[in-house]
């Protein structure tokens, strides 16, 4: 048997139809997908680095997800298992609008349960829950280039990633403690992935930072009006930029807890109660929140 | 002798016109109504409002028609119609918490007190043609205004006011005080040209009656790479602003009507010009509603503060001289003047050029023979 006819039995989408009519499974036409899948086997063989590839026009616009969607829509079958977030949130306006659309193409089911989805799209944040070798975690990135700090021609960045040299990123850094007697960098930390590529990790906190090392699961980024795609695969060792005297830290929550469900290891949202200016701490993965909230009714 | 008739010639320039307005016609759909262009494009009549800095949608729509949905050429008729009213006097200041919300949010917190409101917005549409569209008629419009109705609660109360996000940050100490610099006097651009480093009120009115795209062009140019401010939109409201006129004799204030604006507040890197570290504000705020526009011009605003410039959206100069998008088109257009008179004075350069050139060369030749 030929390999494109037992691809042809065997495809899972060949009978798989979009809700809305016109339109095929996932949105994209199948080589479109093919395209985007060699893109991302290529930036899962060479951790941290960037690989351009053509973008397709999403129906929502460009810097609302377009490239962790495009990458969500190659990947996802009929049996999948989807989970959304925006900001940690299930129920946010962008992981609403885009989970919309993936159903209406694919109509798979949908889960806020990090344990069992099998496929996460995430917009700034990483589950708290430690995700396994079964998922893969795919992350929207706003400017893929971390170097872009220091450097606004993609030409010259392209050519330090090639020659390694990250002289004047360490140099930011260093100013930036002259100055402010800190590193400054709040969220989009820039990470060396792989003892290799200086990587921005998304707008993702710096309390995220440390789940992307040795972990188990792939993460995918995707950038679709940068047109770049990059991995950081299992068990692939992230480092954040830092100074033996200047050490990454995390965001402090040191005596405050989610008011919701009581966590006080978790990334906490601060909402503004009134005009006064009162504050509340809620988990921003609401997911695990409901599920902690739960458990702790019962 | 062709060219003479390119010269000028009044009958071919009258039936130029003639045909311009001729093209808008001469299909067989139904006339096109002036409400109907307010009603149902009435995103592009805020447009034109706001480039040609008059809050006039019956007039921005009648421009619209007439220029076939130009809207460079819409906004420059509004503009140039505002030339001829009479300046009666400039309005109070009004703060946005005093706005009739239609629409606000914020994208620093989560929840922020009186809520975030979404208002009509296509920012969660998806932008798939809708070709139901393509029959649209009042049954089909009736049956959806039923539909939306008839699912309103009866008792919805919508707040008088809502507070800002950025007053709150600031009586904290987290926010650059409101006006290092205050200007009791406003600095009118429409009766004093510009001069640099412009005063903010200059600054301000310039941004909100500049060309969307250009002023989206810069602005992109600044958060994508060319520049360094890492904005966050602390707060994005729309809604009606009353207009409040000091009486002419009395001077009382009195509110004489409204105007639909969208505002734009954008938080931005901070700075320690003291010493303390505070996050600093750019502001944006345009007629009707032109979201883009507001940011954009939040971003611009806070770009243009910076001392030192490293890049085209931080120039003021740069910035408020190209983003006009009246005086940008005009001057592209006027390319398509004659020029024959420039054009010879060069040909004639050029040709002594050449002709230099050519006895340079004899001479080496000359020389290398020798």
């Amino acid at each position: 048997m030929q390999m494109h006819e037992w691809l042809k039995n065997n495809d899972p989408l060949a009978h798989a139809e979009a809700h809305i009519a016109g339109y095929p499974f996932g949105f994209m036409d199948e080589g479109a997908k093919k395209e985007i899948r060699r893109s991302i086997l290529k930036a899962v063989a060479i951790p941290g680095y960037q690989v351009p590839y053509g973008s397709r026009e999403m129906p929502i616009a460009r810097g609302w997800g377009t490239g962790g969607l495009q990458i969500t829509l190659s990947l996802i079958k009929p049996d999948d298992i989807l989970k959304v977030i925006d900001q940690g949130c299930d129920g946010s306006v962008n992981a609403v609008n885009i989970k919309k659309f993936v159903m209406a193409v694919t109509q798979v089911a949908i889960t806020t349960d990090t344990r069992a989805a099998t496929l996460i799209q995430t917009r700034h944040r990483i589950p708290e829950e430690r995700m396994t070798d079964q998922q893969i975690l795919v992350l929207q990135v706003p400017y893929p280039e971390a170097l872009r700090e220091v450097e606004p021609s993609e030409m010259e960045t392209r050519r330090m990633h090639a020659e390694a040299d990250y002289s004047r990123m360490w140099l930011y850094l260093y100013e930036d403690i002259v100055h402010y007697g800190e590193i400054t960098i709040s969220y989009r930390y820039p990470v060396t992935v792989n003892g290799r590529y200086i990587t921005d990790p998304s707008p993702i906190p710096r309390w995220d930072v440390p789940k992307l090392h040795m972990a188990d699961t792939l993460f995918l980024f995707g950038a679709g009006r940068e047109k770049r795609i990059y991995a950081i695969p299992p068990h692939t060792s992230v480092e954040p930029l830092e100074f033996e005297d200047h050490q990454f830290r995390i965001e402090d929550f040191s005596g405050k807890a989610c008011a919701r469900c009581g966590a006080t290891d978790t990334f906490l949202d601060e909402v503004i109660d009134n005009v006064g200016g009162g504050r509340s701490y809620f988990c921003s993965d609401t997911g695990y929140c409901d599920k902690r909230s739960r458990t702790w009714n019962r | 002798m062709g060219y003479v008739a390119v010269k000028g010639g009044n009958e071919a320039i009258e039936k130029a016109c003639q045909l311009f307005a001729y093209e808008r016609i001469k299909g067989c759909s139904p006339v096109l109504g002036v409400d109907q262009i307010r009603e149902q494009l009435y995103l592009t009549v805020d447009r034109v409002m706001g480039e040609g800095a008059l809050y006039a949608p019956e007039l921005a729509a009648l421009a619209l028609k007439q220029s076939a949905g130009d809207t460079l050429e819409a906004s420059f008729m509004v503009r140039a119609f505002r030339a001829t009213q009479q300046r009666l006097g400039y309005s109070l200041p009004t703060g946005a918490e005093k706005m009739r919300v239609v629409r606000r949010i914020s994208s620093a917190f989560k929840d922020i007190p009186g809520g975030q409101i979404l208002g009509a917005t296509s920012d969660y549409t998806l932008r798939l043609l809708d070709f139901d569209l393509l029959k649209d008629d009042e049954a089909r419009r009736k049956a959806f205004r039923e539909r939306i109705f008839s699912s309103l609660p009866a008792d919805a109360e919508i707040p008088a006011a809502f507070p800002k996000v950025i007053a709150i940050l600031r009586r904290e100490g987290l926010l650059e005080d409101s006006s290092p610099h205050p200007e009791n006097e406003v600095f009118d651009i429409t009766r004093r040209s510009l001069t640099f480093p412009a005063p903010r009120s200059a600054r301000l009115q310039a941004l909100a009656r500049g060309e969307t795209g250009g002023m989206l062009t810069l602005a992109y140019s600044s958060m994508r790479g060319y520049g360094n401010i890492h904005p966050t939109l602390g707060e994005l409201r729309i809604g009606y602003l009353p207009l409040t006129m000091p009486h002419p004799i009395s001077g009382e204030p009195y509110v004489v009507g409204e105007v639909k604006v969208t505002e734009a507040e954008v938080l931005a890197r901070f700075q320690g010009d003291d010493g303390m570290p505070r996050f600093s504000l750019g502001y944006g705020l345009c007629f009707g509603q032109n979201e883009i526009k507001a940011i954009a011009m939040a971003i611009l605003d806070r770009c243009t503060r910076t001392e030192k410039p490293s890049c085209p959206a931080e120039d003021q100069e740069f910035v408020l001289y190209h983003i006009d998008g009246i005086e940008a088109m005009g001057f592209c257009n006027h390319w398509k003047l004659p020029h024959y008179v420039d054009f010879l004075s060069d040909l004639d350069r050029l040709r002594k050029a050449q002709d230099l050139a050519r006895a340079g060369k004899v001479q080496e030749d000359t020389d290398a023979d020798a």
